[in-house]
């Protein structure tokens, strides 16, 4: 237990502030997952072919690949690519991307992909019906999608958003080998300055096990709150 | 965009996929039994049994299978008693540790699908074999384990594709797999979107083979 002492002598305060930034990072990349889906969703339900085809590469590649695959790409890919950016604009220095921008990058892209999946089951499994009342309401595009289609999407889509979710929180782990002091990351300098891997990483399991625990009561709730209708 | 250095790494990352397949096969074949024991202790009505087997489910699929192999490949071996053992043999490889690893992460994820499928098997099938004079056991072996495996199948086929991906975590205990080898060739010649499109496309094309024998399986063991 003294291995988890707060302050100089344990680990318990480092691994408290690499929990909140497996949070942070996990948050962070949901939310880019979501501007990915709302870019990609659009493209997949639309009838152009090569629109289709554009959201479909995206989803297909993404979920076919290892996600520490498309991590490594963008740590190693991601400083030349801004590099080779601002070297147009004449800035020929080295520019280091942080880690976290980097990792939540990642993780994000991969979330978006399971993300624009679930959005686009929720809006097709959505009666047409209902876009036809909304249009004889004589709403326009705007109210139409966000009166009426987008809280019948959520309510279909927070189960398996909540799945996402999970994956997502779970995949951030990965980014410890770009060297982001998250929950894995400290285990593994805390295993490797004591010694004592075992207890470490079995206490890294415990810190997930109690984030996965405590999103899906806090996720159970908002189902409720978007099913109250029915 | 560097060809040469595509057409060249392309060999040496298709050696390293037979890695990456192997040690799928191997922990899948693993993971089916622990998969079966699994969701047949949580059929049983006895709830120590049950809790067991959900606690284990739970955890295996609530944390990351990058914590399970550390645990397993650096965190067994620190355990004094366990190096006098024979199973000491199997630990000190890395090989091994991650094959344990995969095969205790996708029993965990088999055993709900199994479960699931078992549950939703009409109690009509069992009373119409009953009723036939067939003994427990033999319902249980020759009627609700088929239907079991065919209710699953496209759920245990996604399963197989996110077991693909997930071996690509072995690279993390030094073996070299299809990421490890893809990983080595960047941080040798920093070409990531060259490496990224081979190793990727191998990647991908593994996904289009194992998807396109789930379907026809699919189709095979259809009901119509």
């Amino acid at each position: 237990m003294e291995l988890l002492a707060f302050g100089d002598t344990g680990w318990g305060d480092e691994l408290f502030y690499a929990t909140l930034m497996t949070i942070a990072v996990s948050i962070t990349a949901m939310f880019i997952g979501f501007l990915f889906a709302f870019l990609f969703t659009p493209l997949k339900l639309s009838k152009n072919k090569f629109l289709n085809f554009i959201a479909n590469s995206y989803t297909t590649i993404i979920r076919g690949v290892p996600e520490l695959l498309v991590i490594y790409l963008f740590f190693f890919g991601g400083t030349g690519a801004v590099m080779f950016v601002a070297s147009i604009f004449g800035y020929n220095k080295y520019i280091e991307i942080n880690a976290f921008i980097t990792g939540a990058f990642a993780i994000g892209i991969i979330s978006g992909a399971y993300s624009t999946e679930v959005f686009r089951g929720a809006i097709q499994s959505i009666d047409k019906g209902q876009f036809e009342a909304a249009n004889v309401l004589g709403l326009n595009k705007f109210g139409k999608f966000f009166k009426i289609i987008l809280p019948q999407t959520l309510r279909l889509a927070i189960p398996n958003l909540s799945n996402v979710w999970q994956i997502t929180l779970k995949d951030t782990s990965l980014i410890s080998v770009t060297g982001l002091v998250e929950i894995m990351r400290q285990s593994y300098i805390a295993a490797g300055s004591t010694r004592d891997p075992l207890f470490f990483y079995s206490f890294a399991a415990v810190l997930y096990l109690l984030l996965t625990f405590v999103s899906m009561k806090l996720i159970n709730r908002l189902e409720v709150k978007y099913s109250r209708g029915y | 965009m560097d060809l040469e250095l595509m057409i060249n790494s392309f060999p040496k990352l298709l050696n390293a996929a037979v890695i990456t397949l192997k040690l799928l096969s191997v922990s899948l074949i693993i993971g089916l039994f622990v998969g079966l024991f699994f969701a047949i202790l949580r059929l049983n009505k006895n709830i120590f049994i049950n809790r067991f087997a959900y606690g284990y489910s739970y955890v295996f699929r609530g944390t990351p299978l990058l914590v399970q192999i550390f645990i397993i490949y650096f965190g067994l071996g620190q355990i004094e008693y366990l190096r006098s053992t024979f199973l000491w043999v199997i630990l000190k490889e890395p090989y091994w540790c991650a094959i344990i690893a995969f095969a205790l992460n996708t029993g965990a994820y088999t055993s709900e699908i199994l479960r699931s499928a078992f549950q939703t098997i009409k109690p009509g099938i069992i009373e119409a074999g009953k009723s036939l004079g067939i003994s427990n056991k033999i319902i249980f072996y020759k009627i609700q384990i088929p239907i079991a495996i065919r209710q699953s199948l496209p759920a245990y086929g996604n399963e197989i594709i996110l077991m693909m991906k997930g071996t690509s975590l072995a690279s993390t205990v030094t073996i070299m797999d299809l990421t490890g080898v893809a990983k080595y060739i960047i941080s040798t010649t920093f070409k990531p979107i060259e490496v990224f499109i081979v190793a990727g496309g191998i990647y991908l094309f593994m996904t289009f083979i194992i998807h396109n024998v789930i379907k026809f399986l699919e189709k095979k063991y259809s009901f119509n």
